[in-house]
């Protein structure tokens, strides 16, 4: 053993190798994304590493390797889980031989996802066993642990961090390389009567599963990790019910205090139902805090009524715990203080800030996705249009001045979102925004959807060589996999022509006169009909030299400032400003000054 | 012994790396660290901020407002945003040279930054000032701030170790060709 200063879920793929691990596959996702990364970065040769194109896609393969008895992980974030649903709930009948973890991170606030759904759920809906970590160094241990139940139970099992785990950074215990465990997978051993699902097959199973979850239930009572703490005052007949980060902020609001007993779960299904019972004998009230859902909560109802225990529950549904958003140390230490009827030091009266200026995250400078904006933007000018966004850094086209995202959803409902609004409103120029990965992922199928189904709208596929909300991730479009292979791209023309889009442009978004009359061209036509806006990211490139002001001819309309809200231009004592650390050099404002006041850099044609 | 100490800025200012070279000093002093800081969406021009602990006997690497020792601020507004969470006497170390967030661009908001010194000035008692432009002037690149930032936040004796054991830890972590460059910026006194 030796001591590493990790990410929670750097410590998470770490831990898995340790454990074994033969594969892992996932699609990029926030808060889960630099588990896969950093296992392909530890990967010593012995492991197969896949950015699948989707979560869907990532489950299935993990399955199809645990199937051989090889150990692998999938890796996505809470709202990947929906795409990966449909083999998942199956795969909970099959189960598997080699161990094999599903990796779901949630996402408390939310901080960077469309839902604040709990992962806790698909466990106890799915009936997979949850593991659901409260720091970096338990994520370490307990994902090794998980793939020894997952081997044992014969079951795949959901590993549930939240963001402030994954993202959480602490100098941990870490193995050895000689401690890791070696796995070698047996190979595929032929068994219809085992691999192939049919209805009998499932009845046997769902059989079987509910008992092997009672005896999990009794097997998760005893796991070290599911653990009471005593009270330190033992008359007191209060107590607590914790899990995952907002366990850390419990301990630290108890500490140096006569704090109360308090249960943490780190199995929330199956529920450690005996433990759960001992911790409730002798208390009053139990304030049950967690982040997302009830889950601790309900169960511990559950278990009062089944067990006829006089103990009032509260948490989250009795409004003693915020109902949304993630928990803080201040709101942990608040609702303990209230429930204890402790006095919280008086918050003395400060002197009031001065108005703080508001960061909402924008586009980049030199982000070609606000040339693209911008170009169907002016072409649409008094035009009846929609402009459906999708998922990734475009969905920042919503800010103003572009105000360009009308609508957005999840991962690839753009494309038929903007059917459905084009067949109630005819007479609107519908437009679908969607990102190269995002249009990999889950967008093709509603582009066949579209066409087959006579749709009239386009199709623009922002198309910036890379996944790039999540970090720059490669995609099918790139030509690189995360096992260093330089492969033949997937190119999107070809697919769009494949399934059946007649016209199919590409045009570079930063040539701007020329980007403004191919929207022009290509929306006018019928049917479905796609536009690739091709640019590479710029945080990817080494930009060219900023653009430069003629303080001369600028007049200070601010065109440049009102109609592109980049971060590069700035106001300086009245005048528009290049801001050098941070322009690129792109071109688009001197594209859009009227007076041909910005330049310094190379024109576009 | 815990020391709690916050690094905020805006995205793209260094602050990541500057909350590495604290841990990873704190690991060579064999001291328990732990940290957690703002990823994703949010690092596109926004606010961003590193919860560092160091001591024994931790549980999470965030701490509640009224817990700093120490707030490292990038920028003048940010500091004031976080201020919150300075502990009674604890001190600060800010950056007087503002950034202005593309919406007051638009709207033509008139943001200077002095206002947050002010403000700074009067609610803090053991506060430092650097106008990190000119020291990056100075020093002859614009990519040092964070270095800049951390040898002042050493010099102020919160932290359990000196400028030389940074400095140490830095020539290890950075690439060899920007290690003079950095040490000129972590010795940076004025």
């Amino acid at each position: 053993m030796h001591k590493e200063f990790l990410m929670g879920n750097a410590a998470i793929a770490r831990g898995a190798i340790a454990a074994g691990l033969n594969l892992v596959s996932g699609y990029p996702g926030t808060p889960s994304t630099e588990v896969l990364e950093t296992a392909a970065k530890s990967n010593n040769g012995s492991l197969y590493v896949e950015w699948s194109v989707n979560e869907k896609a990532a489950l299935e393969l993990g399955a199809g390797a645990a199937y051989c008895g090889a150990r692998s992980m999938v890796t996505m974030k809470q709202v990947g889980l929906n795409v990966a649903s449909d083999p998942l709930m199956s795969l909970a009948y099959i189960g598997v031989k080699g161990g094999m973890v599903i990796l779901v991170a949630d996402d408390p606030g939310p901080i960077s996802s469309q839902t604040e759904q709990d992962t806790r759920h698909f466990a106890s809906f799915s009936k997979l066993p949850c593991f659901d970590p409260s720091s970096v160094q338990e994520a370490y241990d307990m994902i090794q642990e998980a793939f020894e139940f997952s081997e044992k139970y014969g079951t795949p099992v959901l590993f549930r961090p939240t963001t402030r785990v994954c993202h959480g950074y602490a100098s941990i215990e870490v193995k050895d390389e000689a401690e890791y465990k070696i796995n070698k997978p047996e190979g595929f051993v032929k068994d219809s009567s085992k691999w192939v699902i049919f209805p009998r097959l499932s009845y046997n199973a769902h059989i079987r599963i509910e008992e092997r979850n009672a005896e999990l239930s009794k097997v998760f009572s005893d796991y070290g990790r599911n653990f009471i703490i005593s009270a330190k005052d033992s008359s007191s007949r209060k107590a607590i019910a914790t899990h995952g980060i907002s366990y850390t902020y419990t301990m630290e609001a108890l500490r140096d205090k006569a704090a109360p007993a308090v249960l943490k779960v780190s199995t929330p299904f199956p529920f450690p139902e005996q433990l759960a019972v001992e911790f409730l004998k002798d208390k009053d009230e139990v304030l049950c805090i967690e982040e997302l859902d009830p889950i601790i909560e309900r169960e511990l109802i559950y278990i009062c009524g089944k067990y006829q225990l006089p103990v009032k529950i509260l948490g989250k549904l009795t409004h003693n715990v915020k109902t949304a958003g993630e928990n803080t140390c201040a709101s942990v230490a608040a609702d303990i203080a209230q429930f204890m009827g402790w006095e919280l030091p008086a918050a003395q009266p400060s002197d009031e800030p001065p108005a703080l200026p508001v960061r909402p995250p924008v586009l980049c400078a030199g982000c070609p996705h606000r040339a693209s904006f911008f170009a169907v933007k002016e072409a649409m000018k008094g035009k009846k249009s929609v402009f459906c966004g999708d998922i990734g850094c475009y969905t920042l086209g919503n800010a103003m001045p572009l105000d360009m995202v009308d609508t957005c959803l999840c991962m690839g409902a753009g494309v038929n979102i903007t059917q459905g609004i084009g067949k109630i409103e005819p007479d609107t120029n519908c437009f679908a925004f969607v990102g190269d990965s995002t249009f990999f992922a889950s967008a093709i199928t509603g582009a066949v959807n579209a066409v087959y189904n006579q749709a009239d709208m386009t199709l623009v596929v922002l198309d910036n060589s890379t996944t790039a909300m999540t970090g720059h991730q490669p995609h099918p479009g790139t030509g690189r996999t995360m096992m260093g292979q330089v492969v033949d791209k997937v190119s999107i023309q070809e697919v769009l022509k494949g399934v059946g889009v007649k016209t199919v442009e590409t045009v570079d978004p930063l040539k701007l006169d020329e980007a403004i009359e191919c929207v022009k061209r290509v929306s006018a036509e019928k049917g479905v009909k796609a536009i690739v806006f091709k640019s590479p990211c710029a945080v990817l490139i080494k930009g060219k030299s900023p653009a430069v002001i003629d303080s001369d001819k600028c007049t200070g309309c601010k065109r440049c400032i009102k109609t592109l809200g980049c971060p590069g231009i700035v106001m300086h004592d009245g005048k528009p400003a290049i801001e050098n650390s941070l322009c690129t050099g792109c071109g688009l404002c001197s594209q859009v000054c009227p007076f041909d006041a910005i330049g310094g850099v190379e024109n576009a044609d | 012994m815990q020391t709690n100490i916050l690094i905020c800025g805006v995205g793209g200012q260094g602050i990541v790396l500057a909350s590495k070279l604290i841990a990873a000093t704190a690991m060579e002093h064999e001291i328990p660290v732990m940290s957690a800081e703002t990823i994703g969406m949010a690092q596109k021009g926004g606010s961003v901020f590193s919860f560092l602990r160091l001591g024994e006997d931790l549980y999470c690497p965030m701490f509640p407002e009224k817990s700093a020792d120490l707030i490292i601020g990038f920028e003048p507004a940010e500091a004031v945003r976080m201020l919150p969470f300075l502990k009674d006497g604890g001190q600060i170390v800010v950056n007087t040279h503002p950034i202005m967030p593309v919406t007051a661009t638009l709207k033509g908001s008139d943001y200077t930054g002095l206002e947050m010194i002010d403000y700074l000035k009067k609610n803090v008692a053991k506060a430092a000032f650097i106008d990190g432009e000119s020291a990056c002037r100075d020093i002859g690149s614009p990519k040092v701030l964070n270095m800049i930032m951390l040898g002042e936040a050493v010099r102020r004796g919160v932290l359990p170790f000196t400028i030389d054991d940074i400095e140490a830890t830095m020539i290890r972590t950075v690439k060899p060709q920007f290690a003079e460059l950095n040490s000129k910026a972590l010795r940076y006194n004025k």
